[in-house]
Parts: structure tokens; C-alpha cells; sequence
């Protein structure tokens, strides 16, 4: 279907990526959001805050991130489409949460703004260290999706995007922003309505007495039901059969938890997102995401000028991860390696290196963040692997980062 | 011969020549989901029944009522409710709910949960729906202990008495809760034991038609873990406590009603009064700010 009308605001802006996001939480549906203060990420929920009253939504500022990553999910079961904003500190505290979404099957969307960290970290300044909490942060086994926009521009689109992806999957959708994207301010050209693709909520057509809230269609995604409809349904975060009833054994688990999986794993291809720019001819393919993408692609160029036939892969959905790319590149003729910048000591490249597999050299290109990385700081990386000098893929942080 | 219950066969197989007599409470309970978790003696089942009751007098409409609980022996409340009904994380039933209940004011949302999910690890949620005025009904069975994972030492803990993590007594203060409720500004403030059945019904009932904040204390017994290390006896023994030791004072002042270990019960209805709820003032304060750009929010625009 086509998004509602009333709230998209066509025309061309100047937004930064935070108000952006809001925007297209906006443009997706979402009339509710429950947040907590914390920087960078603030400023979507103040804008949120403004906006959606007169939209017939809501903005709650609630006690702290524990109860703002729960009561989103209160409201999505009353049937709204809801979403929560954070930070690091703020997204460690709303893990519990994320796995509670994805047991409950309960879509909705979280949007972190990366900054630097561990604990309070650098609160102004950017970061890319939370791309594995996102993957792994809450406990147990499942799947979530994560999508990584590198401009104000795909902040907008790809929230949009977060929202249909939790409403066809019925999973917890990370919308992983950094500071700078969050902060910087760009043209964001928000098209019409009627141009705008929305994917709604599958309600049941089953009647009270038939309808069972675990029972997964041929897609392995139930149909959902509202509260206060009728149907007295039970949901739990503890293990459950199709009635949603508490079975706590192997066999149960067994069954909803692979499920759970299954039904991303199963449908990887639909789901992952990338660009490839001048990867047709690369021998030296950069991987990268969100703003350290935008940076990489500066050392692309650089090391065509010297040569060096470089291409840049960015995953706009990092999670699942686009394992066939990376793999199928990895075992193309002339392929000399792969540079991996990001602003962590470490994340994304053990996925690389994975899909890899040891058919080429990984190159790790640390920043431990609170700003970007210089191009040339990539580009001695390309030089290197090029030229078929030997480091281990994770090394100490070279001198220059963190500048 | 037919029975006309979703209660397991093995359950409800009468001899030949005796009919079956639904309670009346059947209706109200997930009866194929028996027999339920908790212990004889126990007097969380005590409490649904009086809430099974207590929905009936009250007349509403129980397509529009979600109990939502958080994790613990109260928690699992919600699992055998006939209603749309929420198990939630532990500590978190209150924000859950509130979610709930601002994406659909039509809602009557209960939450029904224990001392330990509402008053520690839920605490600072508790506090700030009661600040808030919302508009949730609250039911707290404190047992004193943490039932669920093997009798722990909690907030409710009164002075001395043995738990597992205070093998030598307990020494902490324990909270008063109905003083907690009413000083963060609950509108419906109640406490009672398990032994008080009409009266929790009748609470229950009240609150059910009140809007705002309300909260309703239940005490009750925990033979398995609270009553056996204190070798206080069996769940009966604790109900003959609660009768004897119990003092019926409506509307005693909440900060003297502190309980202390095996001492005196004060119980009744504290509080009783009107304020206006978080959607009443947020729909007033954008309604003056806004005029006729606000179109409320208390309707279908917030449900997709």
C-alpha cells in the first residue's frame, strides 16, 4: 500500500540524518514513540514531538530506555507502528527489550546513533562500535535486521524501509545511524505519498475461537491480532506453542526458535541491501557502511589515480550480512584483496574475513572513533594490499587514528 | 457423559449419574490451561478468583480488558486469564502497559504482577506510572519473597525473617508500599490478605471502574519457601495469622501502615480520590497550544 498522505511532508529539505529519521518514521505510519534523552539521537524524538500531535499520535518521555524499548511494544499490540531512538548507553539498556521483540514476534523499530564508547563513552562524537550489540547484544539465539544509512537522505529512506521490514518479518529492526550522519545536514527530497511503498501490518482474518497468535503461515511470519478485539490471546517471552501458552521444554524450543531463524535465514537474498561502485573491475574491494562508506569511496578514487583498481561494496542492510557478494568477489579472478575501514577496532571485518576465507587478505582499518577516518589512512591500507605486503588482518591501531 | 469445560478430561471425569456444575468463575479463566503452577497453600490462585469475580460485578466488557504481568509466581497471572493478556519482561509490566493503554485509551489495562517485579526491579517504573496518573490498575500479591526462583530475600522482606540470600535474617527495611503508592500519587490505594476475599473482591471491583493510578496490595502466603524456612507452618497457619493479626482501618494514614515481621496488619482502602489522568492533561495542554490542529490522539490515528 501507499503511505498515508497526512504524514509525509513532500518537497525538498535541508535536514540533518536525526530529523530526517523522523521524518520517515512519519512517512512509514508510525504514530508512536516512547524515547529517553541522550545524545546524538535526541532531536528525532524532539522532532517527533512536535510533529505527531498533530498527526493524532504520540511522543511519551519515558523514565529511562528500559521502559521506552517495552512500552513501544505495549503500543504496537494496541496496533499502532512504533518506534524508540537511543545511543549507545541507552541501546545496552534496551537489549533485554530487542529480544523480547523478537521472541514475541512484535514489530517495531529501534534507531541507534552511534557514538563512541564503551560506557559514556564520547556522547558528541561519532562511532560504528555497536554493529555487533546489533547483531548479538540481546541473549539467546534470533535474528534481527539491521539497515546502516550513510546520509540524511537514506536516513529518511531507510527508516522507512526498517518499518516495512518489521511488519513483513515481525522482527526488531535496528536503524544503525552514526553522530555524523545524525548530525550532518543535507538536501533530503521526500517524494509523495502516492510514491512512497509501505508494507502493513497482516492482521488475521480469523474470528475469536479460530485464530491461534503462533501459527506461522507459508512464510513462517504469523498473522497478528490487536488487543481488545476479542480474540483473548496470550503472549509471552517465554517459550511458547502456536496458543502463545508457556511450554518451557526442548521440543518446543526447538521448534519456535528455529523458526524464528529460519524465517530471515531462509530469505537472506530478499532481505540484504549493498552498492557497489566501481566493483566490476576491482581488484581491491572496500567494505564499508554509513559514514566511513563516504570516506572510503574518497579513497577509492584516490587509488584509481595511482592505479590501483579499487571498488567500494556498502551494505545498506548489514544484518543479515551479504555473505554471496563478499564471497563470490573473494573468489574472482585477479581479486587481490579486501580493506575494511570502519570506526570500531573490529566488527564488521570478522564478517568479511568469514566470507573470505582466507582466499585473500582482509585488511582491518581501525579508528576507535570521535571522528572519521582520513582517506588517506584507507588508502595506504589499498596501497599496501596491493602491493601484497603482509599484517594480520586485526593489528594494533596504527599511528594517525583517532586524530 | 459430556462436560462442557476446555478443563483437561482427567480433571473434571465425574461418576456415572453426576452433572457438571460450571463455577462461576469459569469463564473467566483459561480452564484448559489446568491445573495451574502454584503451590497448595499459595494464594495467588486465591487472588484470580476474587479478579475473575470482581470483572463480573463490575460489568465490563472483557473484550476490552488486558491484564499484562511481569515475571515471577504473580507473573503468571496473565497465562491464565480468558482475556487478551501480556507476560512480559521482569520489572516492565507497568511501562508495557502504558504503552498499551496510550496507543488504546479504550483499554482497561490491569497489571498484575508481584512485590519483587513491581517494587525492585520494576520500581522506577511504578513510581513514575503513579506520578503520571496513568490510567493502569495495579494488583501486587506480595509474598515477601521471590517465589520463583527458590524464596529470595525481597523488598517486601520484613525484618528477621530467613530467606535464602539472608540466611542469618533479614535486616533491610522493607517498603511500605501503600505509602509508596500514594506519595507518588496513585488515586486508589488498598491493602489486604489473601484471607479478605470478599473485600479484594470489592477492591478490585473499584478499581476496575476508577480511572487513573490504582493499586491494590494482596498479602499472601508462601508455604513452599517464606512459611517453611521461617517455620511459620503451613499456608492455613498464614491465613489464621492474616485473620488474627489483620486491623480493618479505612483510611488510615499510609505512612503507619508498615508492616513488620509476623506483627500487626493494617488493612482497608487508604485512599480514595480524583485527579486528572496523564491523557486528560496531555490532552488538555496540546488542545490550548494547539486548538484545531490537535485532533487527540485518544482514537483510531495512533493504531495502523
Amino acid at each position: 500500500m501507499k503511505a498515508d498522505p497526512s504524514g509525509v511532508l513532500t518537497g525538498i529539505h535541508f535536514l540533518d540524518g536525526d530529523q530526517a529519521c523522523c521524518e520517515g518514521a512519519l512517512a512509514a505510519g508510525c504514530r508512536f514513540a516512547a524515547g529517553y534523552p541522550i545524545t546524538p539521537s535526541t532531536e528525532v524524538v524532539e522532532r517527533f514531538a512536535q510533529r505527531v500531535p498533530q498527526l493524532g499520535g504520540m511522543f511519551i518521555q519515558m523514565e529511562d530506555e528500559l521502559a521506552s524499548s517495552i512500552a513501544i511494544q505495549g503500543a504496537v499490540w494496541a496496533g499502532a507502528k512504533a518506534f524508540t531512538v537511543t545511543s549507545g548507553p541507552g541501546f545496552s539498556l534496551m537489549m533485554e527489550h530487542i529480544g523480547y521483540a523478537a521472541m514475541t514476534e512484535t514489530p517495531c523499530v529501534f534507531v541507534n546513533v552511534q557514538r563512541g564508547g564503551p560506557s559514556t563513552g564520547l556522547p558528541t562524537l561519532p562511532a560504528q562500535a555497536d554493529m555487533m550489540q546489533a547483531r548479538w547484544g540481546s541473549h539467546g539465539d534470533y535474528e534481527a535486521i539491521s539497515v546502516c544509512p550513510n546520509s540524511p537522505q537514506e536516513a529518511f529512506d531507510l527508516t522507512i524501509e526498517a518499518f516495512n521490514l518489521s511488519e513483513k518479518y515481525r522482527v526488531p529492526v535496528m536503524v544503525m545511524m552514526d553522530e555524523c550522519v545524525g548530525h550532518m545536514t543535507e538536501k533530503v527530497v521526500v517524494p509523495p505519498a502516492s510514491e512512497i511503498e509501505i508494507t502493513p501490518r497482516r492482521f488475521t482474518n480469523l474470528k475469536p475461537g479460530e485464530y491461534l497468535p503462533y501459527r506461522a503461515e507459508a512464510d513462517g511470519v504469523p498473522d497478528f491480532a490487536r488487543a481488545g478485539e476479542g480474540y483473548h490471546f496470550h503472549i509471552s517471552g517465554v517459550t511458547h506453542d502456536e496458543r502463545g501458552y508457556v511450554a518451557a521444554n526442548a521440543a518446543t524450543q526447538q521448534k519456535l526458535v528455529r523458526r524464528l531463524v529460519d524465517k530471515i535465514r531462509s530469505r537472506v537474498d530478499e532481505i540484504v541491501r549493498y552498492e557497489e561502485t566501481f566493483v566490476e573491475d576491482a581488484e581491491i574491494v572496500l567494505v564499508a557502511y554509513g559514514i566511513t562508506a563516504r570516506v572510503a569511496l574518497r579513497a577509492v578514487q584516490m587509488a584509481r589515480e595511482q592505479g590501483i583498481r579499487a571498488g567500494l561494496l556498502r551494505p545498506l542492510v548489514v544484518w543479515p550480512f551479504p555473505e554471496k557478494p563478499i564471497r563470490e568477489l573473494a573468489q574472482r579472478a585477479g581479486m587481490s584483496g579486501f580493506v575494511v575501514p570502519e570506526l570500531n577496532l573490529g566488527q564488521i571485518v570478522h564478517e568479511v574475513e568469514r566470507c573470505v576465507a582466507g582466499r585473500v587478505p582482509t585488511r582491518l582499518v581501525p579508528h576507535a572513533g570521535g571522528t572519521v577516518h582520513r582517506p588517506e589512512e584507507i588508502l595506504e591500507a589499498i596501497v599496501e594490499v596491493a602491493r601484497g605486503e603482509k599484517k594480520t588482518a586485526v593489528e594494533p591501531c596504527p599511528a594517525g587514528v583517532g586524530r | 457423559m459430556s462436560v462442557t469445560t476446555n478443563m483437561p478430561q482427567a480433571l473434571c471425569e465425574l461418576p456415572e449419574g453426576m452433572e457438571y456444575i460450571p463455577n462461576p468463575v469459569e469463564e473467566f479463566i483459561r480452564t484448559d490451561r489446568m491445573p495451574h503452577i502454584w503451590c497448595p497453600g499459595c494464594g495467588i490462585g486465591t487472588t484470580v478468583n476474587c479478579f475473575a469475580r470482581a470483572l463480573h460485578n463490575a460489568k465490563v466488557n472483557l473484550d476490552n480488558v488486558v491484564v499484562v504481568s511481569g515475571i515471577g509466581c504473580t507473573g503468571r497471572v496473565a497465562g491464565y486469564v480468558e482475556l487478551d493478556s501480556f507476560h512480559t519482561t521482569h520489572g516492565r509490566a507497568i511501562p508495557f502497559a502504558t504503552g498499551l493503554k496510550l496507543a488504546n485509551p479504550k483499554l482497561t489495562v490491569v497489571v498484575y504482577s508481584g512485590d519483587g517485579d513491581l517494587a525492585a526491579i520494576g520500581g522506577n517504573h511504578f513510581i513514575h506510572a503513579a506520578r503520571r496518573n496513568m490510567d493502569l490498575k495495579i494488583i501486587c500479591v506480595n509474598n515477601f519473597t521471590y517465589g520463583m526462583t527458590g524464596g529470595q530475600a525481597g523488598p517486601t522482606t520484613p525484618g528477621t525473617a530467613i530467606t535464602t540470600t539472608t540466611p542469618y535474617g533479614c535486616y533491610e527495611e522493607p517498603f511500605n508500599l501503600p505509602y509508596l503508592a500514594e506519595s507518588c500519587g496513585a488515586v486508589y490505594v488498598a491493602r489486604w490478605t489473601a484471607f479478605h476475599v470478599r473485600q479484594i473482591t470489592h477492591a478490585m471491583t473499584e478499581a476496575l471502574k476508577k480511572k487513573g493510578f490504582t493499586f491494590i496490595e494482596i498479602l499472601s502466603p508462601c508455604p513452599t519457601l517464606y512459611l517453611r524456612r521461617n517455620k511459620l507452618g503451613e499456608g492455613l497457619d498464614m491465613m489464621n495469622y492474616f485473620k488474627e493479626a489483620s486491623v480493618i482501618k479505612p483510611g488510615a494514614n499510609t505512612k503507619e501502615v508498615a508492616l513488620s515481621y509476623q506483627g500487626p496488619i493494617i488493612v482497608g482502602k487508604f485512599v480514595d480520590v480524583e485527579r486528572p489522568t496523564f491523557l486528560e492533561m496531555m490532552n488538555q495542554q496540546v488542545q490550548r497550544t494547539l486548538h484545531a490542529q490537535y485532533t487527540g490522539c485518544a482514537d483510531d490515528h495512533v493504531r495502523s
